[in-house]
């Protein structure tokens, strides 16, 4: 035993225990193999009924930089990221400093007891782990030693927080998809590690978990897998990618599921096909064209492979083709820091392209909501025949979350306006043997397409990105033009009703808190610990741009808006001023951009820093 | 033979006239070389008596780009982004497999900023006709070198050219394009018979054709000229192109002097012997001469290299018989069933 733990026993038993809310950071060196000791806990406790979220902050490199996990458990269901660690499982020599200093009073340090460093600090508790000792004992060959290792924390921290052994188990079972062998060895470890600890650590420290009906109906996923498997029940038929951080998984999550759940079972063959492209100037080409020739199609990329593929998406903005893009963000500019987050790309998405361009933004705020919007995306997509961008991030993209379990589509597919050789004969006879791609016959600004392959004799068109008038032939008459971009944003107002609308939750405040997509995590736990104070706030969870009426009303009947996002110039509230520049005034930007996911108690304290000034 | 036969009616095997290929006047020079190679498309399609509906038009950006406007009034098109017809096509294509991609690109549209994207096409062995209309130089921007320029040719606005060039076909064949051809817009009779030829290949069919831009490189001595193109040409064979195995007469096939190949829809390539023995079926042999011709300074047109049974792009999947762009709503989207085994095998609690 070590004398910090002797000197801090007294004060701490004094204390409560605390029992499923607290936070859990191992700090490893990337490619140690800690991804599968990590998970394999966070499972644990997602099935012992906690609330427990997970993030994994890694660099940008395979192998020997250090990486940091942080498990987060929370009776109340947060499943934010926090800013303090609790608990602390340092296996990495080089940032032991750094990471002590990180631990509440009162808090705990696991270590390596061949580990050296300096302690600094005298109020937390530290347990050393003979972890050489036991993987020298266990029989692992060479090969899987440094990986098995970090099954020794996973056993201790087993017996220290009194995780049931055979949850875990199950836990390792699913990870390794029930292989006897592997479970086996891991379990071995986790066996032996553990009835070390009981036999040798004396627990000195409050931290508990306990069983609890914390989630009942909920899965495991990340949100790149939800927006996969969205897209596929939402009928992708064509996927043409590159790779890129943090969007490659969604991709390769495509490939996983497709076989499985798009073989069809009267021919045996593939509804939806994969291209894996040259480039990102590729991938969108290919989705383009396949959104032109009538496939639901899509492409998933981050901040530079969106870059590349802006020319595109401004010819498919006029041209008006459906494709959907998964834009899973990263920090920029530039390369910026590719395995960090940020939600940085809200005004260029909105306008990428040169010339009047706009397009349409969904986002989403959970995985279970990637999911939704994944099948959502292509049905809005092909209605207005316009690319549409699911802007994800990387925490909620890469991250596994515990999230709701995905609800089937409650609508079905909605094709749009697309006009095969029967329906194309009706029209002509309709509307005297004229047919004109680009014709606004229905007054919403949505026109008619006919498909590649339909047979009738006038089903033709050609597809342009220059000028063309009503029957999509080439023009530089000014009144076309300007005709044709106008009916163009008619079709993004009428449009709107197809979008999901904002939540809101109201407390008839004046007060309004805004933001999107993952921020939303932060904020609305920031919210229960500000009305705790009395401070209470209406809240608005925006999920599309272009912004539903309910936006501006709740920018009008509100005397200050705090708009809380992840990025340097608080580029939602920029968008909220453009639609509402008389409602400029009461904005409050609550930004930043560091590359990690917000926390609550930052969001408070910029909010209480406002209300101090009042 | 189909010629004679379409001499007797106006209609051919599809039950069309040749008014029915047609596209809306051309807007590009006069006497420019694209022109010719839009009438010999037109003139192919028609003997060919492929229906239009099942042809799909793409371009890049250019004066060659332009030219799928003026052929083909019936068949979809789509006027791509500079350089990237061939991500367009391939997309596009895989909505039906059933029709057939017809792509137009130029000099600058292929050998420079689509460099990258035509060499992924061949090396996929996308199955689709891809037509370079090369003049070596840009002529919507008014007359800079392109890519495929040679080395030393003098230009009114920039002067002498000190790059070296780029062959097409010889891009196109090291990146594994299982038909490689050159053409001259000066040779109308060979061209026909080349774009017949490619219209029937199943995978990519590279037809580089020399095309002469009248307004800004025609001089005598350069390679895109059509002075030049004429004194220089020197055909591979003599190529005829046969609808069907049992047209070919004994006059055709003369042994030992005649090279056949079979398309994979039973159509047959016959080439006869010039000056030399030339087997297109092997891709050195096809290196060997472009060099060749290089050092010569000839412009070596023809059927340079085919492999009629290479694995096409489309090999490479398993699709339905049904175009994916036909398919009913149900049988793109999985049931609730097995949206629930997922939820089961993402651990659900």
């Amino acid at each position: 035993m070590t004398k910090t733990q002797n000197s801090s026993e007294q004060k701490l038993l004094k204390k409560q225990k605390i029992i499923n809310d607290f936070c859990i950071t191992f700090s490893t060196v990337n490619g140690s193999g800690s991804a599968t000791a990590n998970t394999t806990l966070m499972r644990t406790f997602f099935k012992m009924g906690i609330p427990v979220s997970g993030k994994n902050i890694f660099p940008s490199n395979i192998q020997g930089l250090p990486t940091w996990y942080t498990l987060r458990l929370s009776e109340k269901g947060y499943l934010a990221r926090v800013e303090e660690d609790d608990i602390v499982v340092a296996m990495n020599p080089s940032t032991i400093n750094k990471e002590i200093e990180y631990i509440v009073p009162g808090g705990v340090l696991f270590y390596p007891d061949d580990m050296k460093f300096a302690n600094t600090r005298d109020d937390i508790v530290c347990y050393p782990m003979p972890i050489r000792k036991i993987i020298k004992e266990s029989e692992v060959s060479p090969s899987l030693k440094d990986y098995i290792s970090n099954m020794v924390y996973v056993g201790i921290l087993a017996q220290m927080l009194g995780i049931p052994i055979d949850v875990i188990q199950e836990a390792l079972r699913f990870h390794f998809k029930n292989k006897e062998k592997p479970v086996n060895l891991n379990m071995d470890v986790i066996g032996k590690s553990s009835e070390w600890a009981k036999e040798n650590l004396k627990k000195s420290d409050p931290y508990y978990v306990e069983p609890m009906q914390g989630n009942e109906d909920w899965i495991m996923s990340d949100g790149n897998t939800a927006g996969a498997l969205g897209s596929i029940f939402g009928g992708v038929q064509f996927t043409a990618w590159y790779p890129i951080t943090p969007a490659s998984s969604l991709a390769e999550s495509l490939h996983e599921y497709i076989p499985e759940l798009r073989t069809d079972l009267v021919t045996g063959k593939q509804t939806s096909v994969i291209v894996q492209a040259e480039d990102e100037l590729a991938a969108i080409g290919m989705a383009i064209g396949a959104g032109w020739g009538g496939l639901r199609s899509m492409t998933s990329t981050s901040g530079p492979g969106l870059s590349l593929m802006t020319e595109f998406i401004g010819l498919a903005y006029y041209a008006e083709i459906p494709v959907v893009l998964w834009n899973v963000q990263r920090v920029g500019p530039s390369t910026g820091l590719p395995t960090r987050t940020a939600q940085g790309d809200i005004t260029f998405v909105k306008f990428m392209g040169h010339g009047d361009t706009d397009n349409i933004m969904l986002f989403p705020g959970s995985v279970n909501e990637c999911f939704e919007f994944g099948w959502k995306a292509f049905d809005i997509a092909e209605r207005l025949q316009t690319p549409v961008v699911v802007m994800s991030d990387l925490d909620l993209g890469m991250n596994e979350w515990m999230t709701p379990k995905f609800i089937y589509p409650d609508q079905p597919i909605d094709r749009g306006k697309i006009l095969w050789e029967e329906d194309l004969q009706k029209m002509l006879d309709k509307y005297q043997n004229e047919f004109g791609r680009y014709k606004d016959l229905d007054g919403d600004g949505i026109t008619y397409r006919t498909l590649v392959g339909n047979l009738h004799p006038k089903a033709a068109y050609f597809t342009r990105g220059t000028g063309h008038d009503e029957y999509a032939k080439y023009t530089e008459d000014p009144k076309i033009w300007e005709e044709s971009l106008m009916r163009i944003k008619r079709k993004f107002e009428n449009g709107k009703k197809y979008l999901p609308k904002p939540l809101t939750k109201t407390n008839n405040s004046k007060s309004g808190i805004i933001c999107v997509g993952s921020a939303s995590f932060p904020v609305e736990e920031a919210l229960d610990i500000l009305f705790a104070e009395n401070l209470s706030f209406d809240y608005m969870r925006i999920r599309t741009v272009p912004l539903h009426d309910e936006v501006i009303d709740f920018l009008q009947s509100h005397e200050r808006i705090f708009i809380v996002e992840l990025n340097r110039d608080g580029q939602l509230a920029q968008l909220l001023t453009l639609k509402a520049p008389d409602e400029a005034i009461k904005f409050r930007n609550i930004t930043k951009v560091d590359g990690l996911p917000l926390t609550a108690k930052w969001i408070v304290n910029e909010i209480r820093k406002d209300e101090e000034k009042k | 033979m189909v010629d004679a036969e379409i001499r007797t009616g106006n209609e051919n095997s599809a039950g069309l006239t040749r008014a029915d290929y047609r596209g809306a006047p051309s807007t590009l020079c006069q006497g420019c070389g694209h022109n010719s190679i839009s009438s010999q498309i037109v003139a192919a399609c028609y003997e060919l008596g492929l229906v239009p509906e099942k042809i799909v038009k793409f371009s890049g950006i250019g004066c060659s780009s332009k030219s799928p406007t003026y052929f083909l009034n019936r068949s979809f098109g789509f006027n791509a982004l500079h350089g990237r017809m061939p991500s367009i096509a391939l997309g596009g294509l895989f909505a039906d497999i059933t029709v057939k991609g017809l792509g137009v690109s130029g000099d600058g549209d292929t050998a420079s900023i689509g460099m990258g994207q035509f060499k992924h096409l061949a090396r996929r062995n996308m199955p689709m006709v891809y037509i370079v209309e090369n003049n070596g130089v840009y002529g919507l921007t008014k007359g800079q070198f392109s890519a495929t320029a040679e080395e030393g040719l003098l230009l009114k606005k920039q002067g002498i050219n000190t790059y070296l060039p780029v062959d097409i076909c010889l891009e196109a064949l090291v990146t594994n394009a299982s038909f490689v051809a050159r053409g001259f817009a000066g040779d109308p009779k060979q061209l026909k018979n080349l774009i017949k030829a490619a219209l029937s290949h199943d995978g990519l069919a590279v037809l580089d054709i020399i095309s002469p831009c009248v307004t800004f490189h025609n001089k005598e001595n350069s390679y895109h000229s059509y002075l030049w193109g004429k004194e220089h040409e020197v055909q591979l064979h003599d190529i005829e192109f046969v609808q069907a195995r049992d047209e070919i007469t004994i006059e055709d096939f003369e042994p030992g002097s005649s090279k056949e190949v079979s398309l994979h829809d039973g159509t047959v390539v016959l080439m006869k012997k010039l000056d030399k023995d030339y087997d297109p079926t092997n891709r050195y042999e096809a290196l060997r001469i472009l060099e060749e011709a290089e050092r010569e300074n000839t412009l070596i047109t023809g059927l340079l290299f085919v492999d009629p049974n290479a694995k096409t792009l489309f090999d490479r999947y398993s699709l339905p018989d049904e175009p994916l762009n036909r398919l009913e709503p149900s049988k793109l989207r999985p049931s609730i069933d097995a949206l629930e085994k997922i939820n089961q095998s993402l651990f659900m609690k």
